[in-house]
């Protein structure tokens, strides 16, 4: 008696029989993630330094660099306003820094279809920076040159979190695409 | 991973126009955000009522997170006492009980008697608060430094409100919603207290520096008068912050005044007190434009 291959009915995402994707689940889940991590500030802690790693530009650049199809390169401007109504920046500056980082990745996207993972935290530990200064120079805040080293702890956790927000991401994935519509 | 098909889109001329749709929608939108962005620094105050809407949904959140780090304390000390308890005898153990207690709450006092020694009890005639609530959050990603408070326009908190905790002050209010308000710390950049230092009146200026300590400007410049150790409390000029309550420690000495260390680190502070603006019908007062007009009959 022949038999059938062990992932020809089942595989990661649930049965192959019977079940499909949800589009819901499929386009929902990165924009639920997102704006989830964009509530960090109400987490209990009170902090007197800029030092928790910005969650909800660190999902953005994970999602975008992993699934490049998921997020739409107008994304930034509703996900931006939802972190700015929470991150304390005024209103705008994540807007303008989640559109342009989309637009950037996109380019990044068509001269290097092809990654490993090195080369997305390479890309993000180039963007962290880069998002965490722009947000302190648009913040308002009046910050001289010598006290921007106050920028640094969070700009290195921020690069150290980055696999683990990857990790996240792709637990997320595995949920997002579930097979969880019935068919017929 | 590999770009899907779309971001290809050859000669075929609907994925063309696709593409450039995307490009000028995401375009827009930084147009857009710079656009909000140079109005919210010319105007802070433009998208408030939007802000303190949003925090306002999204409050049980951190009331949640705040409510189950307490509740997860008392879960794992009931889970310890019952482990223990079939060891011990009941009646001693709630002799136990109450003496830890007992001396948790002298050490407590004991702490407190210094700490309020060294600030030379500074806070004795407060003003009966506003209201009591849990500081459930702050900007810890930003630059800025904004912490939410529990408490909003419905239990009578207003804008220029100080906050305070027992050990010192922690900020005032900067825009209030129903049930939340944000209040401006006193490490961000943007807050400037008048103080003084508490033995005698060398007055200065508190400013934060967004690190968590803050800057102490002498304004009568000279001889800095100043060591470390030295404490600074509000001086009341101003009208906003009620004379008295303690502000910062100088840890560091510098030309021009000091480095502050924070008194009460909100950090440590669960729940704070609103107070009352100290001079508020002065400040209303002055506010109103003068009567220069007398009666001509």
């Amino acid at each position: 008696m022949e038999r059938l291959s062990p992932s020809a009915r089942r595989d990661a995402y649930g049965s192959k029989i019977n079940r499909a994707h949800s589009p819901v689940l499929a386009y929902g889940v990165p924009w639920l993630t997102i704006m989830i991590a964009c509530l960090v500030p109400l987490l209990p802690i009170i902090a007197l330094a800029p030092i928790v790693p910005p969650l909800g530009y660190l999902l953005l650049l994970g999602w975008r660099l992993s699934r490049p199809g998921v997020l739409p390169m107008w994304a930034g401007l509703p996900l931006g306003l939802f972190n700015d109504l929470y991150s304390g920046q005024p209103l705008g500056s994540s807007i303008l820094l989640f559109s342009l980082t989309l637009i950037s990745l996109e380019l990044i996207e068509i001269r290097f279809p092809w990654r490993s993972f090195l080369q997305d935290w390479l890309i993000a530990a180039l963007f962290i920076p880069i998002y965490l200064l722009a947000s302190a120079l648009f913040s308002g805040a009046q910050i001289g040159f010598d006290q921007l080293p106050i920028l640094i702890p969070q700009c290195l956790l921020a690069v150290i979190a980055f696999p683990i927000v990857a990790k996240m991401i792709t637990l997320f994935d595995r949920l997002r695409l579930t097979r969880v519509k019935r068919i017929g | 991973m590999a770009p899907p098909s779309a971001n290809r889109s050859g000669s075929n001329k609907k994925a063309q126009l696709g593409l450039f749709a995307g490009y000028l929608a995401a375009g827009l939108g930084a147009t857009l955000g710079a656009l909000l962005l140079a109005i919210s620094l010319w105007r802070p105050e433009t998208f408030n009522g939007m802000r303190s809407m949003a925090s306002d949904a999204a409050a049980p959140v951190g009331e949640a997170g705040a409510a189950t780090r307490v509740g997860s304390r008392n879960f794992f000390e009931a889970i310890a006492g019952y482990y223990n308890a079939g060891s011990k005898n009941a009646e001693l153990e709630e002799e136990i009980q109450i003496a830890r207690v007992r001396l948790a709450e002298a050490r407590a006092l004991e702490q407190e008697n210094e700490r309020l020694k060294a600030v030379l009890e500074l806070t004795n005639d407060d003003p009966p608060p506003v209201a009591t609530a849990r500081l459930i959050g702050s900007t810890s990603a930003s630059t800025r430094r904004f912490a939410y408070l529990s408490a909003g326009t419905s239990d009578g908190v207003t804008p220029g409100m100080p906050v305070t905790s027992p050990l010192g002050l922690v900020g005032r209010v900067l825009e209030t919603g129903r049930e939340t308000s944000r209040v401006l710390l006193l490490t961000d950049t943007d807050s400037v207290v008048p103080v003084r230092r508490a033995t005698d009146n060398t007055v200065a200026f508190a400013e934060g520096r967004a690190d968590g300590s803050l800057r102490i400007r002498l304004i009568n410049l000279g001889i800095n008068p100043l060591s470390e150790g030295d404490i600074f409390v509000t001086s009341g000029a101003g009208g906003l912050f009620h004379p008295g309550t303690a502000v910062a420690m100088v840890s560091e000495v510098t030309d021009d005044g000091a480095i502050g260390r924070l008194l009460s680190n909100p950090a440590a502070t669960d729940v704070v007190i609103v107070q009352p603006i100290w001079q508020g019908e002065t400040l209303e007062a002055m506010e109103e434009p003068l009567d220069t007009e007398p009666d001509s009959e």
